[in-house]
């Protein structure tokens, strides 16, 4: 294997916890980018793909294992890797110009030599006439470019990518995406191997040799995906679409959360509180019910198709989905969603009976949910603090999640009229304000 | 609309100045901030014992002939002006060196912060005599001494603010442009140049404009210093005012008045202004503001040739230094942060720390225990409640008067911007100027010292009051007024659910300023003459400011102390929650 990039061996990382263990972010990570190479990484968020990422870039040190670029092992941001931001992080201060000069002065490069290879990158990624402008007068896809150029201007082997057309509206990732293939293709373009992170499966199909499905809890690769189809590729070609599906059943495959340990009602109450809860509105939880159960779906739907008729991405539409089949309303399977019986009558309920079930399987299938409430029944006052269901998340997971989980189950357990959370004194409770 | 929503940000930005430190923590008191006291009063105690020793031979010092003739008060201001600027890149030196200590080094940061917000609380006000002393004797010519001691008292006025939102500007430069700035290897001084001065540097200006208009009161308070028989003289606009008031001159005094507002003016629009319009580009938000603010000096500049011909060879040596620093740049290595290199500098460090600690302790026991009095110590205290009283009364008067007439002003955007800069004159223009008007009036109608000197104490700070409330009511949003005409609330209801809580926040940090202003200027406030008649109050900054004059260094120190101390505990028990609460509760968006 003399064509290799840069090799990621036994990669793992972790932060630590507010108790002081660590949090295990990424497991076992192994990777190969070869010569002229486009791979993406794509999974949900949190999957530890931008942590990896920023582990290749140096900016961070594994725990344990390596990365390698070029037989060296990178200790630090080295020379030869350039990145691509997802807000393009470009220097308000700095002119497109002065931006795209900026990486190439921390070089040490003669002053004439920094100026021809500056407005040539510039030339290059179609910025020409914009030499003088400051970012903020730029639109969004105007300023990715400017992100493109300053890392393609330094002449790097590897480039890195992290989510860089998220940001952007439709049109403008779809020609900003086209360009970059295009030079990338006609081999415009210095580099010799990209790392694409994203968690937008067509964009990963549209534009990577090959794909690594990441799970979550810890970030871990579960899947490698080959693409073979030439470019410029059609979102409409069959083996496109089929590839897309594959990629949807991949993501779907595993257990997302650990729901499927959890649901019997027989377990012990108070079992399970350490899953975090993804932070979904009732609203739209229902909004998805209804969209499932309406036409053309009648109850069953094909992910990628109700992705794409909602105009949702895997973040936005992964979330809403994992809660209904968390809550017992629907169930995911080989990329596909249907409705359970409750959610299917869900559907056609009004609003006051829609609560009545919330609230059921609220109480029946989240945990956490059940848990609060237990305490507060306990309670001769039905009142308890915030902190004391803090404390005990924050045994199982990071801080910003205990915040998270909690702020998903009080909105929810409001739409449920389950319990009363009062923000002022930070007390749960089981009175609603009369 | 467009000039309207510009004052808006310039004074929303004018909010981010707050003049104690205000971070989110929930420590209320730790053994750092005790620390930080005692080596601050461990320095004050060894300047103020150095410099009791040095008083005699400055008897002999003979007063610099100052002259009422207005033809003078050019050069007079002129010197002044100088005074302040110098003071001023001291503490843009003070400010890159200290403040970038503290961010960068956990270990600095640990001492540096608290350190830096028990020196804000220190009026310095009432040691400008000790530090007079203390620089003449370092100084071989007796007037470059004191000019010393002037620009360091001026110094002391601007520094702290500045360093302390350059220090919260380090801390929050945004993760991707660091990310950026990593990726692309930039070295360190490169890194802090184009990416962390750029960022903190719209706060920094404000926060120089601030210390600038702060320091007018210092410079007159610096100029003409008495300390026990020896007067201490420097030509200025500060001595001539007071000679003038010691001479009953009207007129002087109202040529200073005028004095002050030219310079006051040409500052403004020579300096400051440019620097607001150069800074605009800094901001970091990445939409295009509606109107950047101009400045004519600014573009006078920018089209001369031969300014850019002048910049030329500036900008190419300084480009230099970036090319020499990456020459020399070792490779970023990332630290682990609990290594056990790193735990063993942790106790040297602590241990240093504590030592110096303990010294300063030794020296203040010894100096209470020597020259103070129980008896001494419960007098400042009472002193110091009386103090307590009219800051608490005159905060609440002034908060009374303003916050209505600050909504008003900042709901009607025609009003806002001819009131707006008004507004700022007044809170540049040194107070203190005004003094022997009251005094006259007090006099003549033969009034309580004790009550009517006190609105001299916030007669310089209620202005903080009044624009941050005015920026508060012009940032309700719109639709948010539109809700309010629409659901027909009015009057007291309007004010309670509408106005007073969304400019809560916004008063509460122009409280805090003027809480704290007002304090220290109780050291001058509390004590007022016009010629051979002087008045004081009863109070804490009475009680220092008669101990400076009687040159009777203990008590100046057990007054300062006290004094601090209250400031210290008022921050930290009421301010600080205060303001807390209101982010939480009250902030908009």
């Amino acid at each position: 294997m003399n064509d290799a990039l840069l090799q990621i061996q036994s990669c793992c990382q972790a932060f630590p916890k507010p108790d002081g263990e660590e949090l295990l972010v990424l497991q076992d990570i192994n990777l190969t980018l070869r010569d002229g190479e486009i791979v993406g990484l794509l999974g949900r968020s949190g999957s530890g793909k931008s942590t990896l990422l920023r582990l290749i870039a140096g900016l961070a040190q594994p725990i344990s294992g390596q990365v390698n670029y070029e037989g060296q092992r990178v200790t630090g941001p080295a020379p030869g890797i350039a990145m691509v931001f997802q807000n393009s992080a470009l220097f308000p201060w700095l002119t497109v110009l002065e931006n795209v000069q900026l990486g190439l002065e921390a070089l040490g490069l003669p002053e004439a030599e920094i100026r021809k290879r500056a407005l040539a990158g510039i030339d290059l990624i179609g910025l020409d006439g914009y030499e003088s402008a400051y970012p903020r007068e730029l639109s969004g896809g105007m300023r990715q470019r400017v992100g493109f150029a300053r890392a393609l201007v330094v002449h790097p082997k590897i480039l890195l990518m992290d989510e860089p057309f998220s940001a952007l509206d439709v049109l403008t990732a779809e020609t900003l995406r086209t360009d970059f293939l295009e030079l990338w293709t006609e081999g415009k373009l210095p580099i010799k191997g990209v790392i694409l992170v994203t968690h937008n499966i067509e964009e990963a199909v549209l534009m990577c040799d090959r794909v690594l499905i990441f799970s979550r809890n810890p970030g871990h690769i579960i899947e490698e995906i080959k693409i073979n189809l030439p470019q410029p590729r059609s979102r409409m070609e069959p083996a496109f679409r089929d590839l897309v599906e594959r990629m949807y059943v991949a993501l779907t495959a595993r257990p997302m959360t650990p729901t499927h340990t959890i649901s019997t009602p027989e377990r012990t109450a108070g079992m399970g509180i350490d899953m975090e809860l993804p932070r979904v509105s009732a609203n739209a939880m229902a909004g998805l019910i209804e969209a499932i159960a309406g036409e053309p779906y009648n109850g069953k739907a094909d992910m990628p198709v109700i992705a794409s008729q909602l105009h949702m991405e895997v973040d936005d539409l992964f979330p809403i989905a994992e809660s209904l089949q968390l809550m017992r309303f629907a169930e995911i399977e080989g990329g596909d969603i249907h409705l359970t019986d409750v959610g299917k009558e869900f559907a056609g309920a009004g609003i006051d009976e829609r609560k009545k079930l919330f609230q059921n399987q609220l109480l029946n299938q989240v945990p956490l949910a059940t848990h609060i409430r237990r305490i507060l029944q306990e309670r001769t006052n039905h009142m308890a603090p915030r902190t004391r269901f803090r404390n005990e998340l924050e045994d199982y997971m990071s801080t910003e999640s205990a915040t998270r989980t909690l702020g998903a189950v009080i909105a929810w357990a409001r739409f449920a009229e389950a319990f009363a959370y009062d923000a002022r004194s930070e007390t749960f409770s089981l009175d609603n304000p009369t | 609309m467009a000039s309207e929503k510009c004052s808006a940000t310039e004074l929303v930005t004018m909010r981010g100045v707050v003049p104690i430190s205000i971070e989110q923590v929930s420590r209320a008191f730790t053994r750092w901030d005790a620390l930080a006291i005692l080596l601050t009063f461990g320095v004050l105690i060894f300047l103020a014992e150095t410099s009791s020793d040095l008083l005699r031979p400055l008897a002999e010092l003979q007063q610099a002939p100052v002259s009422l003739d207005p033809h003078f008060l050019p050069e007079y201001a002129a010197r002044t002006t100088l005074r302040m600027l110098g003071a001023l890149g001291l503490s843009l030196i003070f400010t890159f060196t200290y403040a970038t200590a503290a961010a960068k080094s956990r270990r600095a940061e640990l001492i540096l912060i608290p350190l830096l917000d028990v020196l804000q609380s220190v009026p310095i006000l009432g040691f400008i005599s000790v530090t007079v002393i203390f620089f003449m004797s370092l100084a071989p010519g007796r007037v470059l001494g004191a000019e010393f001691a002037a620009v360091f008292a001026i110094f002391t006025s601007q520094a702290w603010n500045m360093a302390f939102s350059f220090y919260q500007s380090l801390r929050t430069v945004p993760i991707e442009l660091v990310e950026a700035s990593r990726t692309f290897r930039l070295s360190r001084w490169m890194h802090f140049w184009r990416v962390e001065v750029p960022f903190a540097m719209p706060q920094l200006i404000w926060n120089m404009m601030v210390s600038m208009s702060g320091s007018w009161f210092f410079v007159v308070a610096s100029e003409a210093i008495s300390v026990g028989n020896t007067t201490v003289t420097l030509p200025g606009i500060g001595s001539y005012l007071a000679l003038a008031i010691d001479q009953k001159n009207l007129a002087a005094v109202g040529w200073a008045i005028a004095a002050m507002l030219v310079v006051i003016l040409l500052y403004d629009q020579l300096l400051f202004r440019p620097l607001v319009a150069w800074a605009d580009r800094f901001r970091f938000e990445q939409q295009a503001s509606v109107a950047p603010p101009q400045s004519w000096v600014l573009d006078v500049f920018r089209r001369s040739r031969v300014v850019a011909t002048l910049v030329v060879p500036v900008s190419r040596l300084w480009q230099r230094t970036y090319q020499l620093s990456v020459a020399e740049r070792a490779n970023n290595k990332v630290v682990k942060l609990t290594s056990e290199r790193s735990r063993w500098g942790d106790c040297v460090w602590t241990g240093l720390v504590l030592a110096l600690a303990a010294v300063a302790l030794w020296r203040l026991v010894s100096f209470v225990a020597g020259n103070i009095s129980l008896q001494e110590l419960v007098k400042a205290s009472l002193y110091g409640l009386a103090t307590l009283t009219r800051v608490v009364i005159l905060i609440a008067l002034a908060s009374v008067i303003w916050v209505p007439i600050g909504v008003m002003i900042g709901t009607r955007s025609r009003l806002t911007q001819l009131v707006q800069p008004l507004v700022q004159f007044f809170a540049a223009f040194p107070a203190n100027v005004l003094f022997p008007v009251v005094v006259v009036v007090i006099v003549n109608y033969g009034l309580d010292p004790d009550i009517w000197l006190s609105p001299l104490m916030i007669l310089g700070t209620q202005w903080y009051i009044l624009f941050n409330v005015v920026a508060g009511a012009m940032a309700i949003p719109s639709e948010m007024r539109d809700v309010a005409t629409n659901l027909q609330l009015r009057g007291w209801l309007w004010w309670k659910k509408i106005a007073l809580p969304a400019i809560f926040p916004y008063y509460v940090t122009g409280a805090i300023t003027a809480s704290g202003g007002s304090w220290n200027a109780s050291i001058v406030a509390e004590v007022a003459s016009w010629g051979d008649t002087h008045l004081h109050a009863h109070g804490l900054g009475a009680y220092i400011a008669q101990a400076t004059e009687a040159g009777d260094m203990h008590r100046v120190v057990l007054g300062i102390a006290v004094m601090s101390l209250y400031v210290v505990v008022v921050n930290r028990l009421f301010w600080r929650p205060l303001y807390w609460f209101a982010e939480r509760k009250f902030r908009l968006g």
